[in-house]
């Protein structure tokens, strides 16, 4: 598998921008979601055919469980995939595993920096970053930031949103 | 106003019983008498530099329409307005949408009348200079609009009308069953053709000087003008079945509010026709007036994208300039998108599971809208990567080009030039350079270079700076 294609690309245009990606609680959250929906799962699979027998019951759990690590290796891999990237001009944001994306949205074009943090992130004190854009397809989001990250890189785009400010 | 409650409870209840017909005739009656107080208590004022629009009985609403701020003054002929020679003006300001100015309703000579004023002040000449000829490019022969209106939506009735006919011979219960279908989807139908051949019945396109101009409807009719600078793509679509008459379709997207000055709200954009139908010759004039830029040189993906995409690789086609992006993507709707660099919102890159088997990604180039972009679809991953840099770049150069155009005075331009000159007077540079009153009525004075307001103030006698 080809890792990371357009690192280097883009690492020429500025080299001093590191890539920085979501907090590691992100990937506690994303355990924790699953672990909840997967044992549910497990549960109310292995109660249902458990009448007809212990051995399918156990059976059916266990193949809730493997969805469940399956799901859980591939949240590992997404979770990973994430990161940004903060250049002179614009932002630069990578994701996806099967879709791999990659999204740059320059900071004049910005018209709203969204801060959103849900129930669960608020548990694990984060919160998600999102830019609109009047393209209502650039959707350049990054979730998992610590606070005092999404509260620097809100500031951050909201004063150079301001100054490269351009018109429609 | 009362011959129109005649009219309308006379021709709807003939039939009815009368004490109903009352009950209509009240109605009516309330309905008109609102609408005569309503045009009562609007008062509407040009003087000078302003349009000054007054409204509202209860709720006052008066409107300061500053000329110079002016993009677009639409004329709006609603079917009943028309049937007694009346007009509506809209008055589209440059900035949020909500400080639009509407003017309903004036006789047609002074609807007309007012806006080659508003028109001639805006662009700083005598307010008494007629408006300027429009170019006709084209007209859309009404033969044309209903073949292309039916051939786009109607083809799929022929295989269903031949199997209700089938069907009838057959059964009558699934005749029936499908008849109501059929039914039902033929009166939606119905519809939606009535409505896009009396919206776009007797279209014309014209170039006039500050945009396209374009005059359509069977019923009621409108007469709007597209400022070319707030044009944020193009789109040329050509649906399978009118590629055998060589017809096409061209889409603008035009933005409606720049969201920044509408208080952080978002910007809104709306797609307009700029020839509903017509022929490609055509298509192509409106293009190089609406896109004034040099057409860059198409190239086709590579030959493994021919497994990922074997329909549409026929007709896949992108390119770009320095200062354009062009695009061809669709098998069935072939559609070709021109995304000037300055216009981008944001570029993305794509790569799915499929197109990584055959080392190829996707580049999208955003611009402001719903679905508008222009797409280099199944590109090689050198070439997607490369289109990565260089298309920001080229944007960001393009988006700091029109900056600075922007800030530079523009003596040349009627269209730049102030509205506002410190005698009061419409056209601009006109004034010797001195001390006069803030046109901004901030301070006291405000130095005036004889082209220009500068950022030197003076208030009771102190001086300072604060730009205008």
């Amino acid at each position: 598998m080809r890792a990371a294609p357009n690192v280097a690309v883009m690492a020429d245009s500025s080299i001093e921008a590191p890539w920085l990606s979501p907090s590691s609680r992100l990937w506690k959250m994303r355990c924790l979601e699953a672990a909840t929906v997967g044992s549910l799962v497990a549960l109310v699979a292995g109660a249902a055919t458990g009448q007809k027998g212990a051995i399918p019951g156990l059976l059916s759990a266990a193949v809730a469980l493997g969805i469940t690590g399956l799901a859980l290796w591939f949240l590992r891999r997404r979770f990973r995939s994430w990161s940004y990237q903060e250049r002179d001009e614009d932002l630069v944001v990578r994701r996806g595993v099967a879709f791999r994306r990659l999204s740059v949205v320059p900071y004049g074009r910005m018209q709203i920096v969204d801060v959103t943090a849900g129930p669960v992130e608020r548990l694990f004190k984060l919160s998600t970053i999102k830019l609109h854009t009047a393209a209502a397809a650039s959707d350049a989001r990054i979730p998992g930031l610590e606070p005092v990250e999404a509260a620097r890189l809100r500031e951050q785009l909201a004063s150079l949103g301001e100054t490269k400010a351009a018109g429609l | 106003m009362l011959l129109i409650a005649l009219v309308v409870s006379a021709g709807s209840h003939g039939h009815a019983d009368n004490s109903a017909r009352v009950y209509d005739l009240i109605a009516v009656v309330v309905v008109g008498v609102a609408g005569v107080v309503h045009w009562l208590v609007t008062k509407w004022a040009l003087d000078g530099v302003t349009l000054r629009i007054e409204s509202g009985l209860l709720r006052r609403d008066a409107r300061q329409l500053p000329v110079a701020r002016i993009q677009a003054v639409d004329v709006v002929r609603p079917f009943l307005a028309r049937m007694f020679g009346l007009a509506e003006l809209r008055i589209r300001l440059a900035g949020s949408s909500a400080a639009n100015g509407r003017l309903a309703y004036l006789s047609d000579p002074v609807a007309t009348d007012l806006r080659a004023r508003l028109l001639a002040v805006h662009h700083g000449v005598d307010p008494a200079t007629p408006e300027p000829a429009h170019q006709a490019v084209a007209k859309v022969p009404t033969g044309r609009l209903i073949g292309s209106v039916l051939l786009s939506g109607g083809i799929v009735f022929i295989p269903l009308v031949i199997a209700v006919v089938v069907l009838v011979q057959v059964s009558s219960t699934a005749a029936v069953v499908v008849g109501s279908v059929f039914l039902t989807y033929g009166i939606g139908f119905v519809q939606d053709v009535w409505h896009r051949i009396s919206t776009q019945y007797g279209f014309t396109v014209a170039e006039a000087p500050d945009g396209i101009h374009i005059s359509r409807g069977l019923l009621g009719t409108v007469a709007e003008t597209i400022p070319i600078h707030r044009v944020q793509a193009v789109r040329l679509v050509e649906p399978l079945f009118w590629r055998l008459f060589r017809w096409c379709r061209l889409e603008v997207d035009v933005a409606g509010a720049v969201g920044r000055e509408a208080g952080g709200g978002r910007s809104a954009t709306s797609t307009k026709a700029l020839l509903p139908v017509g022929s490609p010759e055509v298509a192509r004039r409106l293009i190089a007036t609406v896109i004034p830029y040099p057409q860059p040189q198409l190239s086709r993906p590579p030959p493994s994208a021919r497994l990922k995409a074997p329909l549409s690789f026929h007709f896949l086609e992108a390119g770009h300039n320095d200062v354009l992006a062009t695009a061809v993507t669709g098998r069935v709707r072939r559609t070709t998108t021109w995304v000037p660099l300055v216009k981008a919102q944001s570029l993305r890159r794509i790569e799915g599971p499929l197109q990584r088997r055959f080392g190829l990604a996707t580049v999208h180039l955003d611009a402001a809208g719903k679905r508008v972009r222009a797409e280099f679809r199944d590109r090689s991953l050198e070439q997607a990567d490369s289109l990565m840099v260089e298309l920001a770049s080229l944007s960001r150069s393009a988006r700091q080009e029109e900056q600075r155009s922007r800030n530079l005075p523009s003596p040349g331009v009627a269209w730049d030039r102030p509205a506002t000159s410190p005698t009061g007077a419409v056209a601009g540079g006109t004034a010797p350079a001195g001390w006069y009153g803030d046109p901004g009525g901030r301070h006291d004075v405000r130095y005036w270079d004889g082209v220009h307001w500068t950022a030197h103030i003076r208030d009771q006698g102190v001086a300072g700076t604060d730009s205008c």
